[in-house]
């Protein structure tokens, strides 16, 4: 049994789940500070991804992407192929997984509880410590969540990255182009064990999940 | 003078201007909600930015608007206790004091300073405790022991006690002051409550809208407002409109009556105050015939409502507070208050 489309699969995902935290957690920390009016609109495009079909957001990146694009170009030049590529596939994951970081975080920001920050302030501790130790810890179950939820949607992640990247076995397949390539072909036993792979992950994550509420809850803090 | 603050913010129709110093003395500023107490030590401590004006701190300039000088709140060594007291979540009493001595490098040092300052605060059982597990008054001294150990040049508490239950604030008011009995720099507070600042502030200033009226000694006050809003802010439950009509005489034309005062009328006068307490069935002196309306039984207290009896129609009764000892069995016919206990308003 060729396993390379779990390891392709986890790979993305992984890969694409920490830039979506730092992107994410870095967006929704500057637009919970912006004016309204911009923070509407700057929301309404960080956001589209989530709503858009992700064929139509695998069609934007081809679009930016592609080997004739400007940006694909100028990608290659460090031999970076994104186009029929699994880097590719990195790259569609994190569009479709990043409006559900930035949107967890900014909601877990905006109820952050400004005196605390102050506080870190007038105490001459800098900001940036004051970022990771307070607001980030005050905030953590949000920031968790959204984790947790984009790591889970870039790792089910079909359409834009078949769009993207395409199904070639052993170089781009993933766990989810994998199912429906089997299915296709009429390998019913093939997509059955692909489909258990994929429950059983899932079913791993959402546990995962869980567990991190209950200590999180068992711990004492509650923000008011 | 240790700070002297002289700012100007304007926030839509709300124009604060505050002019006032601070010595090495426990300082007090009362206010009703909204009128811009809080904004005040915001400004000092950095955190808001005022359109106009200078803060000195002890020598050094904080804010300049002229000099375009701004220091952020981590340069100005200005201590701020919250409301909600802002510890931090997910540490430790004892982490959270060691937040505060983040510029001492010598981890030992840093450690026994900590242990110091629990041992100060009676904070040593629940030093390993997080924030959430803590009562209102343990929450307290933590976040107190956290600006203490940072050693700042002025302590500013924003409205410390207002988060507690009655009784819980009154032990904590004589508490805190007891613990600031021995802190050799300036503190600030700011405050609603009447009963707190008298308690606690050597001095007081009032705000109202904004403005910064009256500011001196918290008995002083206390026994002068001066203004209206400041006899409000007191307590005075009895106010009304009063013109000059003599070096020591004024006429209520509300009341129907003449006043004589213990003070010489300035010219300017616009209302008196009479504490709800000062009036007497005994005292001789701007004594007059008087109808009780209504009777309200407290736990130690009377309150009645009453009318003088030459009072203008529609004016809202006056009010009387007596201990129950002095009450009799028949309400008195007249009632009589002290000349000096006249509160001359002028604005």
């Amino acid at each position: 049994m060729d396993l390379f489309p779990l390891y392709n699969s986890l790979r993305i995902a992984a890969i694409s789940s920490v830039i979506v935290f730092f992107t994410g957690i870095f967006a929704a920390y500057k637009v919970a500070k912006m004016p309204r009016i911009v923070k509407g609109i700057l929301d309404v495009i960080l956001t589209l991804p989530m709503v858009l079909p992700p064929t139509v957001c695998g069609y934007f990146l081809l679009l930016l992407f592609g080997a004739r694009r400007p940006v694909g170009q100028f990608l290659m030049q460090f031999g970076l192929k994104l186009v029929m590529n699994w880097p590719g596939g990195v790259a569609a994951a994190v569009v479709v997984a990043f409006p559900l970081m930035y949107r967890t975080a900014r909601g877990a920001f905006e109820s952050f509880d400004q005196n605390l920050a102050w506080a870190g302030q007038t105490l001459g501790l800098s900001n940036t410590w004051i970022f990771w130790k307070v607001r980030m810890r005050a905030c953590r179950q949000g920031i968790l969540a959204g984790t947790v939820l984009a790591f889970a949607r870039a790792l089910g992640e079909y359409g834009a990255t078949s769009m993207l990247i395409g199904y070639t076995p052993s170089r781009t397949a993933t766990v989810s182009t994998t199912v429906y390539q089997l299915w296709r072909t009429n390998d019913e036993q093939g997509a059955f064990f692909w489909v258990m792979v994929n429950l059983a992950i899932s079913a791993a994550v959402l546990l995962t999940v869980n567990m991190l509420e209950k200590k999180n809850r068992s711990g004492k803090w509650h923000s008011k | 003078m240790a700070l002297e603050v002289d700012i100007e913010k304007r926030l839509g129709a709300f124009h604060l201007r505050a002019a006032f110093s601070c010595g090495r003395e426990f300082m007090g500023i009362l206010g009703a909600s909204g009128c811009g107490k809080s904004m005040t030590l915001k400004c000092i401590a950095g955190i808001e930015k005022p359109d106009r004006g200078r803060i000195v701190l002890d020598g050094r300039v904080l804010f300049d608007s002229e000099k375009r000088i701004n220091l952020p709140p981590q340069q100005r060594r200005v201590g701020y206790l919250f409301q909600d007291y802002a510890l931090f979540p997910g540490m430790t009493v004892r982490q959270n004091i060691l937040c505060g001595l983040h510029r001492e490098k010598d981890k030992q040092k840093r450690e026994k300073r900590a242990d110091e300052v629990l041992e100060l605060l009676r904070l040593q059982e629940v030093a390993a405790l997080q924030p959430e597990a803590l009562s209102g008054g343990q929450a307290q001294r933590t976040a107190l022991g956290r600006i203490l150990v940072n050693e700042p040049d002025l302590l500013m508490l924003d409205e410390p006690f207002s988060a507690l239950d009655t009784y819980l604030r009154l032990k904590l008011q004589t508490e805190l002051k007891a613990l600031l009995a021995g802190y050799d720099r300036g503190i600030l507070m700011v405050t609603h409550d009447r009963d707190e600042v008298f308690r606690m502030c050597d001095r007081l200033g009032v705000m109202e809208q904004g403005q910064m009226l009256t500011v001196k000694g918290t008995k002083e006050l206390f026994a002068d407002p001066e203004t209206r809003a400041a006899a409000v802010l007191t307590g005075c439950k009895n106010i009304a409109a009063a013109e000059k009509t003599g070096e020591r005489e004024a006429f209520v034309s509300e009341w129907g009556i003449h006043l004589s005062t213990g003070k010489p009328v300035r010219d300017g006068l616009k209302a008196v105050g009479i504490r709800a307490h000062d009036f007497h069935p005994d005292t001789s002196e701007n004594r007059f015939p008087v109808t009780i309306l209504r009777e309200t039984e407290e736990p130690f207290e009377w309150i009645s409502e009453f009318t003088f009896d030459d009072q203008a129609a529609g004016s809202p009764p006056v009010w009387w507070r007596y201990s129950r000892e002095f009450r009799t069995n028949e309400p008195p016919k007249q009632l009589g208050v002290a000349p000096a206990d006249v509160l001359l308003l002028y604005e």
